[in-house]
C-alpha cells in the first residue's frame, strides 16, 4: 500500500445538495481500505476532458476521509469549467471509476495554535468542514466565519447544521464581515486559516499582516504546484523532441523517451539531475540552484522544474 | 528465503554478534565512490526494482529478535529513551498503522494484521505476540501506541511535527543512538538538532534537505544513508552512557581492529504520516566488522581510500581521530590500487575468506 501513487476509486454516490453543488462519495474500486487523511488534505482526480480532449486533473479538498467508508467531496460547478466540474455535475454517476492521487496535505492544522480562526468564502468551506469536525473532537478552541452570497446562506447553513454552535457564524456577502476587527479581537497565539476566492484569501493575509500577525500564523488553502502546462523539450545533441505532459515531470518524460539521465532525490534538492539549457525559459521549482544561477538561465533541474516557454532546448 | 533469526545475539557485555554471508552481501555499504563528503543524498525509498534492504519500508533481518530484546532491556533500565510529546498522539497511531501494514505486507509469513473496523488483531510470530486491540484506544494496548510498535521494530525512530516552515522533533525512541540523545533533542527544530555537524551547514546541505523533507508525500517515502564507526557491536552508544563505551576507542590494536571495529550504517527513512501530517524518521542501524566487510574486495579497497582521504573535521566529528592511523594502516592490505566500479553494490556473488 505504501507506494501506491494512484488510487482507483468508484463513485458510491453523487447527489445535488444545492443548485451548483454536488456531494460525491468515493470508495476504493476493489473494496480495499483507502489511505486515511488529515483535515485539509486534497486529492487530484483524473477526469475526462470535454469532447475527448486530454484528461483534466482537478484537485478537491476532502470533506471527510475514512479508510473504510471512503472520501467525501463537495464540488461547485464552475461557470467557466474546462470540463472537470462540468463532468462531475453532468455526467458523473454511481459506479463510475475515477483515478486519483493519494491524499496530500498542504493546509494542515497547526499543533501549537492557542485558537483556530477559520474563514471561508463560498465553496472554500470544504476544508473548514473537515477542520471543524476535528476541532470538535479534540476540544480545541475555534471560531468559524463563513461568507456566502445572499442567495446561498441557506445552503451553507444546512451544510454547517450538523456542526452548528456558537463558534459558527455565517455572513451574507463579504462586506458584512469586518475582517480587521475580527482579527484584532483574537487572543495571542491564534492561527487563522482561510479558503475561498483568491481575493478573500489575499484580504485575510493583508489584514493579518497589517495587524502584525506573524506570517507563520496565517494559512491559506494550497494544492501545490504539482504539474503545470504541457511543453515541448528538444534535446539538441541527440536531436530528439519530447512532449512533456502537464502531469509529468521533465525527468519522467526524458526517461519515458528511453534516454538515461542521472537522478537521485527526484525532489529538487540533491543537484544530481542538473542539465544545461540552450534556449527557452525554465520555470525553476528546485532548491538547488542559487538565485544567481537561476537568473543566468543556463541550467535546469528536470526532476521538478518546468518551462515557461512552449519550447525548452537542452544541451544534451 | 526464510530468515533464520539469531535470538542469542547480544549487543553489550559479551558481544555475541556476527553477520551471515547473506547479511554481509546485503549490507547497505554507504560509499558509492572512493571519497566521502557531505551532500544531499536523499532519494526515493522502496521504488519498484529496489533490492535488499531498500526494497521494503522496514527491513526485518536475522538480528530482528535480538535487537527487539536489546530495546526492551534499554527501556527497562531507562524508560525515558522513548518519549512523545502530547500533541503527537495521532502520529503515534499513524506510526503503528504504517509499521503494521508494512510488515504484514512485506513479510506475510511472519506478521499478520486483521482489521474489522477499529478492532484490529496483530500477530507477530518471531516475537510470539498475538494481540487484539481497538485502534485509537490506547487503553487496549500494554504500552502507548508508538512505544508498542517500536518495541517490535529494529532501529530508532523520531516523530517530526511540521510547522512554521520547519520540522520539530517532538517524539521518538532512541535505544540504538549513534551518540545523540532524544531527551536533549526533543522539541528542537531541524537546524537546531543538526547544529553540531561540521562543514555541511556552509554547503547549504541542511537547508536543501529540510525543503526536500517537508515535501515528502504520503505513499512516497524517501531515504538516505549515514555512517560512523563503533568499537564492538554495541548498539546503545548514547551520550548518557559515554563512560561505558568512550574508553573503548583507546583499546584497539592492530591485532583486534579487524574484528572489533564496526562500520555503523544508518539507513534513514522518511515517511509522511496521513492522519497527523507528521513525518516519521526511521534510523535503522546496521553493523558489520572490518573483517566482514573486507570480504567484499570492492568494499575493502574503497574503505581504505575513503578513510585515508577523509576530511579531518569529519573524522573528528565521527570520533575516528583517535584510531584513524591504525585503521588506515590496517585497511591498506585490502587495497591493491585497482579501480573500483561506481555504486555501493558488492559486485561479487560470493565472499572471499
Ligand atoms: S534528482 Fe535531485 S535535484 Fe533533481
Amino acid at each position: 500500500m505504501m507506494d501506491n501513487h494512484t488510487l482507483t476509486l468508484v463513485v458510491a454516490d453523487a447527489a445535488l445538495i444545492a443548485p451548483g453543488l454536488r456531494r460525491v462519495h468515493l470508495r476504493a474500486a476493489d473494496g480495499a481500505r483507502l489511505p486515511p487523511a488529515a483535515p485539509g488534505a486534497h486529492i487530484t482526480l483524473s477526469l475526462p476532458g470535454a469532447d475527448g480532449a486530454r484528461p483534466l486533473r482537478n484537485s478537491y479538498t476532502l470533506v471527510s476521509a475514512d479508510p473504510e467508508h471512503g472520501y467525501e467531496l463537495i464540488v461547485r460547478r464552475a461557470d467557466r469549467s474546462r470540463g472537470g466540474s462540468r463532468h462531475i455535475h453532468e455526467a458523473l454517476a454511481p459506479g463510475d471509476v475515477i483515478d486519483a492521487t493519494v491524499p496530500h496535505n498542504l493546509f494542515a492544522l497547526h499543533s501549537q495554535a492557542k485558537k483556530h480562526l477559520l474563514i471561508g468564502g463560498g465553496i472554500g468551506i470544504t476544508p473548514l468542514l473537515a477542520f471543524v469536525a476535528r476541532l470538535r473532537e479534540t476540544g480545541a478552541p475555534f471560531e468559524l466565519h463563513q461568507i456566502a452570497s445572499a442567495d446561498e446562506i441557506g445552503v451553507f447553513a444546512a451544510l454547517l447544521a450538523p456542526r452548528a454552535g456558537e463558534q459558527v457564524h455565517i455572513h451574507g456577502g463579504r462586506t458584512s464581515l469586518d475582517l480587521p476587527a475580527l482579527l484584532a479581537a483574537q487572543p495571542l497565539g491564534t492561527h487563522v486559516y482561510t479558503c475561498g476566492p483568491a481575493g478573500l484569501m489575499d484580504h485575510v493575509e493583508a489584514a493579518a499582516a497589517g495587524l502584525g500577525w506573524p506570517s507563520s500564523h496565517v494559512h491559506r488553502e494550497d494544492f501545490g504546484a504539482a504539474g503545470g502546462e504541457p511543453f515541448v523539450l528538444r534535446l539538441a545533441a541527440s536531436d530528439i523532441e519530447i512532449a512533456v505532459a502537464g502531469d509529468q515531470t521533465m525527468l519522467e518524460a526524458i526517461e519515458a523517451a528511453g534516454i538515461d539521465t542521472p537522478s537521485l532525490c527526484r525532489g529538487g534538492a540533491c543537484g544530481v539531475c542538473i542539465l544545461p539549457v540552450r534556449q527557452g525559459e525554465p520555470e525553476h521549482r528546485d532548491h538547488f540552484l542559487s538565485e544567481a544561477e537561476r537568473a543566468q538561465g543556463c541550467h535546469v533541474m528536470p526532476c521538478v522544474s518546468r518551462s515557461r516557454s512552449a519550447l525548452l532546448v537542452l544541451d544534451i | 528465503m526464510a530468515t533464520r533469526f539469531k535470538p542469542d545475539e547480544t549487543f553489550r557485555d559479551d558481544f555475541r554478534y556476527g553477520n551471515s554471508e547473506t547479511a554481509i552481501l546485503r549490507f547497505p555499504f554507504p560509499f558509492g565512490e572512493d571519497a566521502y563528503m557531505y551532500g544531499v543524498n536523499m532519494e526515493p525509498h522502496t521504488r519498484p526494482g529496489s533490492a535488499g534492504v531498500f526494497a521494503v519500508g522496514f527491513d526485518v533481518d536475522e538480528h530482528y529478535v535480538a535487537e527487539c530484546a536489546e530495546r526492551a532491556k534499554v527501556l527497562a533500565l531507562e524508560p525515558g529513551r522513548c518519549l512523545v510529546l502530547p500533541h503527537m498522539r495521532e502520529a503515534e497511531w499513524d506510526t503503528l498503522e504504517l509499521i503494521m501494514e508494512s510488515l504484514a505486507a512485506d513479510y506475510p509469513d511472519q506478521f499478520t494484521l486483521e482489521r474489522d473496523g477499529l478492532d484490529w488483531t496483530w500477530t507477530n510470530r518471531p516475537l510470539g505476540i498475538h494481540h487484539t486491540f481497538r485502534f485509537g484506544d490506547a487503553t487496549t494496548l500494554p504500552h502507548p501506541p508508538f512505544e508498542y510498535i517500536v518495541r517490535q521494530a529494529q532501529g530508532d525512530f523520531t516523530l517530526q511535527d511540521q510547522r512554521d516552515g520547519t520540522l520539530y522533533i517532538d517524539g521518538g525512541v532512541a535505544t540504538v543512538p549513534a551518540d545523540w540523545s532524544l531527551a536533549f533533542d526533543v522539541g528542537m527544530t531541524f537546524h537546531e538538532w543538526h547544529g553540531p555537524v561540521p562543514l555541511a551547514h556552509q554547503a547549504g546541505v541542511f537547508d536543501r534537505a529540510l525543503q526536500y523533507l517537508m515535501r515528502v508525500r504520503y505513499g512516497h517515502p524517501a531515504r538516505r544513508l549515514n555512517w560512523t564507526m563503533t568499537i564492538n557491536p554495541r548498539l546503545d552508544t548514547s551520550p548518557e552512557n559515554y563512560p561505558l563505551w568512550g574508553p573503548d576507542r583507546a583499546s584497539l590494536t592492530a591485532e583486534t581492529i579487524g574484528d572489533r571495529l564496526f562500520l555503523r550504517v544508518e539507513l534513514q527513512s522518511f515517511f509522511r504520516l496521513p492522519r497527523s501530517n507528521a513525518l516519521l524518521f526511521g534510523i535503522r542501524t546496521y553493523l558489520a566488522s572490518l573483517n566482514e566487510l573486507t570480504r567484499v574486495p570492492k568494499w575493502g579497497r574503497r574503505l581504505h581510500r575513503v578513510m585515508r582521504d577523509l576530511h579531518p573535521d569529519i573524522a573528528e566529528y565521527k570520533g575516528l581521530t583517535r584510531y584513524r592511523e591504525l585503521l588506515v594502516a590496517y585497511l591498506a592490505q585490502f587495497d591493491d590500487g585497482a579501480p573500483t566500479a561506481p555504486g555501493i553494490t558488492p559486485d561479487c556473488a560470493a565472499l572471499s575468506d
